[in-house]
């Protein structure tokens, strides 16, 4: 894909997030829609591309009133909204469509109108995973952390510290559900959930929902937010099975993902001023930072723990507060997005000064997949 | 035990072999006939190679520790915690998801890289689950 041939013109996040007890998921994303039609301006019958994950595209057009002639309905977990961003602006620049409307809701916290998950029992995770007591994201995603520690002689507490670096960002965001400071001892003996995480190394269980809206960069400038452009894309998938990932010192579709976006943007991590790293548990940041290529996986304990990703640090990392502190409806790629977009407008409540590049990392199942979108304020 | 029951596998015609190995206390991998490798989860073809030409055999049974967590909460059905979720990796080279009995469920007992060996938990005339635990000797 070209670089900067495509723009985010409108994004926006559910009128309130974390608690919301008066609407269904349908009506979150209906929320979240129509306060992103408002920032870019537009009306729904400008919209002609459309997108989400887990509700179908089918559900969310005809609640919205949407009449789309492209449709993305890929579901891959919570990055899903990562890979939509990337075929949008594939479909976009190839014609496909002009406007494309990319929603995201769970009502993950009240569960009103949104399914249980249900692992069959005769699906592959259902035959050879599930028996032996597997029990929701928590008993499975930080698997692979013992032996991460061990292969690369990470601490319990420097994966304690992602969590209390990302604390002091959201206690500059208003809009975190966790703003209270916290420390290493504290997350350290915070409750067991599952072993070596305890509460505090686990993302939020929160409502809220969020869109963006994409078009071609020739019409993004007639629109009234700044425009941020679309600079590298990156996709994969390894696994639905976390028993079954190719090794627990790495993630796959990280590597294959992260190295791709970063390659269409040609860019190198120096040029990186802000960064977004999906953290549905505190050890993704860390193979983030070493999938993505910007240190060997040894340093990123370190790198964390001695506080360069903390506010005022060089590599500002998970500025909302992030899954840990800000909030996670199930599927949070949506809101490291919209971070990524606020800190590109320049908008941040907690706005790196002068940043021009944005690297929004997403996964998705577990480690079955990824997505990584570059972005930029300058074309 | 929590009154309600572990999830049971339901086997497809792909795994069936798997499941009624385990009824007669055998782990059955897969190698393909084309390039030898072994692979898991079962499938009529080879996951590397593609080819068709594929075979069954009785594995060692033997293995050791790739990782694990210890489930607090919450807990799934037919489990009392903290219980471990471990995966094994099979001495012939592929790994899969597992408990591991006859060992107190601590970070003390349960070390990475120690070596374990199948055993079978039956849980009902058609379903038998393969566990480990720490090998003898």
């Amino acid at each position: 894909m070209r670089r900067n041939q495509v723009a985010v013109v409108g994004a926006a996040e559910t009128t309130e997030l974390g608690v919301i007890p008066n609407m269904s998921q349908l009506q979150l994303h209906a929320d979240a829609a129509l306060n992103a039609i408002a920032d870019a301006g537009l009306k729904l019958s400008d919209i002609d591309g459309f997108a989400t994950a887990v509700e179908t595209p089918q559900q969310v057009c005809h609640y919205l009133g949407i009449k789309p002639t492209w449709v993305d309905g890929t579901s891959v977990g919570g990055c899903s909204f990562m890979l939509h961003v990337r075929h949008a602006a594939a479909a976009i620049e190839a014609g496909l469509c002009k406007t494309v409307l990319i929603t995201h809701a769970e009502s993950g916290k009240s569960m009103i109108g949104k399914q249980p998950r249900f692992t069959p029992p005769d699906s592959l995770n259902g035959q050879f995973e599930a028996p032996f007591g597997v029990y929701g994201p928590p008993s499975m995603f930080p698997i692979p952390v013992l032996r991460f520690m061990k292969t690369y002689g990470i601490t319990h507490e420097q994966i304690a510290m992602v969590a209390v670096v990302q604390r002091e960002w959201a206690a500059k965001n208003p809009r975190a559900t966790m703003k209270d400071p916290i420390t290493v001892a504290d997350v350290l003996n915070s409750r067991m959930i599952a072993y070596p995480f305890r509460l505090l190394q686990c993302c939020l269980v929160t409502d809220g929902g969020g869109a963006l809206i994409l078009t071609s960069a020739d019409r993004a400038k007639d629109f009234p937010q700044k425009p941020v452009y679309i600079l590298g894309t990156g996709e994969s998938v390894e696994t639905p099975m976390v028993s079954q990932m190719e090794t627990f010192n790495s993630s796959r579709a990280f590597k294959v993902a992260g190295p791709l976006a970063f390659k269409e943007a040609g860019i190198a991590h120096k040029d990186v001023d802000h960064l977004m790293i999906y953290d549905a548990f505190a050890h993704l940041p860390l193979f983030g930072l070493g999938d993505l290529g910007f240190m060997p996986h040894e340093e990123t304990g370190k790198f964390i723990a001695d506080g360069n990703t903390r506010p005022g640090g060089k590599l500002p990392l998970n500025t909302n507060g992030g899954g840990l502190s800000y909030m996670h409806s199930g599927m949070y790629g949506m809101y490291a997005l919209q971070e990524s977009v606020r800190q590109m407008r320049g908008i941040a409540p907690a706005q790196v000064p002068g940043a021009k590049i944005s690297v929004c990392h997403g996964v998705g199942g577990m480690f079955a997949a990824s997505g990584t979108i570059i972005f930029t304020n300058e074309k | 035990m929590a009154e309600a029951a572990r999830a049971k596998p339901k086997p497809t015609p792909e795994t069936q072999h798997f499941w009624d190995g385990t009824q007669v206390g055998e782990l059955r991998l897969q190698r393909c006939d084309a390039c030898s490798h072994v692979y898991f989860p079962p499938r009529p073809f080879c996951p590397s190679c593609a080819s068709r030409k594929v075979s069954v055999f009785k594995a060692s049974g033997k293995g050791t520790l790739y990782s694990y967590v210890i489930n607090h909460r919450p807990a799934a059905p037919g489990f009392t915690p903290p219980y471990a979720i471990a995966v094994v990796e099979l001495d012939e080279g592929p790994r899969m998801m597992s408990n591991i009995i006859d060992c107190p469920q601590t970070p003390e007992a349960l070390e990475l890289d120690m070596k374990l060996e199948v055993t079978f938990e039956k849980l009902d005339d058609k379903i038998t689950l393969p566990l480990f635990r720490p090998a003898k000797g």
